[in-house]
């Protein structure tokens, strides 16, 4: 084994330019994979960020007529304790109804939260840009949209209608920007208790909203959920994969392109190497009829070329990567928007990154294979008989 | 009937549709501790009589006994480990490994079969190294050598095992008369230390003289054997 490392080693060592153009073929291989795989999940993160990253992901909602779920702390602890990966939990009691000022009527939906676990998904509090967030009962917050709409200030008096012709006046603490105009313009958010009181529905909510960590796994994590509850027959659970397929197919097509490219690539890199080394046994033919000659076996031989694969891939795949890093960096630097965010902010999955290198050195070592094998079947007459 | 080698009723033909024999019923032994010379015109069949006996090639038919095992009946590896551990070969050309340092060269047969050199293996090195006259260029690649040092470079690996057996095929027919007649000086010196057996084909006729018995190959056959 020893033997033929070195031998390998010395070998590669020998030819440094023809060694130096075959970690090269690796490398530019290994930098491709990386820089296009980085690349499209970066694009995939993005792309799920902006569609899912602040809204709930897992939805549990009433079945009942009157849109309530009782008895809901219970539920939340249920799903506390589901050992799934939870991020964000948090109740909502919401209705849609009418907001009245100025004799202007706009339709709103009346949000009530437990602000400090809403945040956690909307980030409300802090997308406050004018006042506080509401914090006593009929104390709301408007978003941007609809305050300039209704040229509405802090402090102002509103009055929320709902669709049973009740009608309670409310003050404006401040006002928010979740940068979706659609939100922006039709939630009016205030304490959950406001809603529960107006609406009449004592302690009861509407909805439950979740966030998980495996956003992918929403929909196994949903089903799980929903088994744990039980109660079908009063709560429907929604997930948001059911609600986005289109979003899914594209991003599974985008995927399925870039495992093609790197499959792609993987080839041709194989076959450069394996040409390489096949050219080099040729080379190397003499020495290797001398070695057997002296007593090295066929095994050892043979070994020679795929240790020189193995050194070949580990070299090409280090080169690769930092190629690679270095292709995507510059690519955030380059390609930027006119406010100079990046055009697509690069994921640098470094999982992603090590299997690109194993798979690289395996390839490698898998290219010297028939190399191996012609080593192993010359036999030192060969070398004698041609001097 | 102490023969370290031992050729019985040897036939070697080439090529597969048509066949063309080139040894003929060879029948021949060469004793423990001899120093042999083998001649003959070219096309003979010298070479493909001294590569079987040093297992490199196979007989048509026929059996070859080296130390009284019947190396016919070995498998590859069996036999790469004997060549490793008993026979030296020496070439008309050198065939050292260019990758490697004159030093490294010689100690390739020991790494073959061992991992790592002791310093009394790197001694022995030292020895030969210094008996051949290769001491100051012993970290030269083998390119950067004279012709005179790559062959004796090459008979310094040969004895790096201590075989029992060395077999040169014109050892010196590409040096010049007076390094020729220092490398036969320096086998014989060999031969005498060791024991050493010397199966040598050689051209020439002042070498052969020198040798203790010469077998004359013609036309695939034994045509004389000379013992003094
Ligand atoms: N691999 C081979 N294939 C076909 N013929 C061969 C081969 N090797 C040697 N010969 C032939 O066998 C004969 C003996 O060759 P060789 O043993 O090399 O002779 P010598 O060493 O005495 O010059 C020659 O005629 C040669 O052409
Ligand atoms: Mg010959």
């Amino acid at each position: 084994m020893k033997l033929a490392f070195n031998i390998a080693l010395r070998f590669l060592n020998s030819n440094k330019g023809q060694t130096f153009l075959i970690i090269l073929g690796i490398a530019i291989g290994v930098s491709v994979q990386v820089f296009i795989g980085s690349l499209i999940q970066g694009l995939q993160k993005d792309l799920i960020n902006t569609t899912i990253g602040n809204s709930p992901q897992i939805t549990v909602l009433s079945a009942l007529e009157d849109k309530t779920i009782g008895q809901w702390e219970g539920k939340i602890d249920t799903i506390k304790n589901s050992k799934e990966k939870i991020t964000a939990l948090s109740p909502t009691a919401s209705f849609p109804g009418f907001i009245a000022f100025n004799k202007q009527t706009e339709p709103v939906l009346l949000r009530g939260f437990d602000l400090s676990k809403a945040d956690s998904i909307y980030g409300i509090t802090q997308s406050i840009y004018e006042g506080m967030p509401p914090t006593r009962k009929n104390d709301v917050l408007i978003g941007k949209e609809l305050r300039d709409t209704l040229s509405l200030n802090i402090g102002d008096t509103i009055t929320i209608l709902t669709p049973t012709r009740k009608s309670q006046t409310m003050t404006i603490t401040g006002f928010y920007d979740i940068k979706v105009a659609s939100i922006n313009q039709s939630w009016v958010i205030t304490p959950i208790h406001t809603v529960q009181s107006l609406f009449e529905i004592n302690n009861k909510i509407t909805g439950i909203e979740i966030q998980v960590a495996e956003v992918f796994e929403a929909d196994t994590i949903a089903s799980h959920i929903d088994l744990l509850l039980g109660q079908n027959d009063l709560l429907k659970i929604s997930n948001w994969k059911d609600q986005n397929q289109q979003l899914l197919s594209g991003l599974q097509g985008q995927s399925v392109s870039s495992i093609m490219i790197q499959v792609f690539v993987l080839i041709a890199v194989i076959l450069g190497i394996a040409s390489v080394l096949a050219i080099s046994v040729l080379q190397k033919s003499r020495q290797i009829g001398i070695l057997k000659a002296m007593g090295v076996k066929d095994f050892t031989a043979s070994l020679i070329f795929l240790f020189q694969g193995f050194l070949l891939g580990i070299m090409g795949s280090i080169l690769g990567i930092a190629l690679g890093l270095l292709l995507a960096f510059s690519f955030t630097l380059f390609a930027i928007n006119p406010d100079g965010t990046p055009v697509v902010a690069l994921y640098i999955n470094y999982g992603f990154v090590t299997i690109s290198a194993i798979i690289a050195i395996l390839s490698s070592t898998l290219a010297a294979l028939i190399p191996a094998i012609k080593s192993s079947k010359l036999s030192p007459m060969e070398v004698i008989k041609n001097g | 009937m102490d023969n370290i080698i031992q050729i019985k009723n040897v036939n070697k033909f080439y090529g597969t549709t048509i066949k063309k024999q080139v040894l003929f019923d060879v029948n021949i032994g060469f004793k423990k501790g001899s120093f042999n010379a083998i001649i003959g015109q070219s096309g003979s069949g010298k070479s493909t009589l001294l590569n079987i006996m040093g297992t490199l090639d196979n007989p048509s038919d026929g059996d070859v006994y080296i130390n009284h095992q019947k190396t016919t009946a070995m498998d590859k590896n069996q036999l790469a480990d004997l060549r490793n551990k008993t026979i030296g070969f020496i070439f008309q050309f050198h065939y050292l490994l260019p990758e490697f340092t004159v030093q490294e060269n010689i100690l390739m047969p020991y790494a073959i079969s061992n991992r790592i050199a002791s310093s009394a293996i790197l001694e022995k090195a030292d020895y030969l190294m210094d008996m051949m006259g290769l001491t100051t260029v012993k970290n030269n690649l083998a390119t950067q050598l004279s012709g005179g040092q790559q062959q004796r470079t090459a008979i310094a690996r040969a004895l790096m095992n201590q075989p029992k057996i060395i077999l040169a095929d014109e050892p010196t027919g590409n040096l010049d008369s007076e390094t020729s007649e220092n490398v036969y000086q320096l086998l014989r010196e060999i031969n005498e230390t060791f024991k050493t057996t010397f199966i040598i084909i050689t051209h020439d006729p002042r070498i052969a003289e020198k040798t203790d018995r010469i077998v004359e190959i013609k036309d695939g056959k034994i045509h004389s054997d000379f013992i003094k």
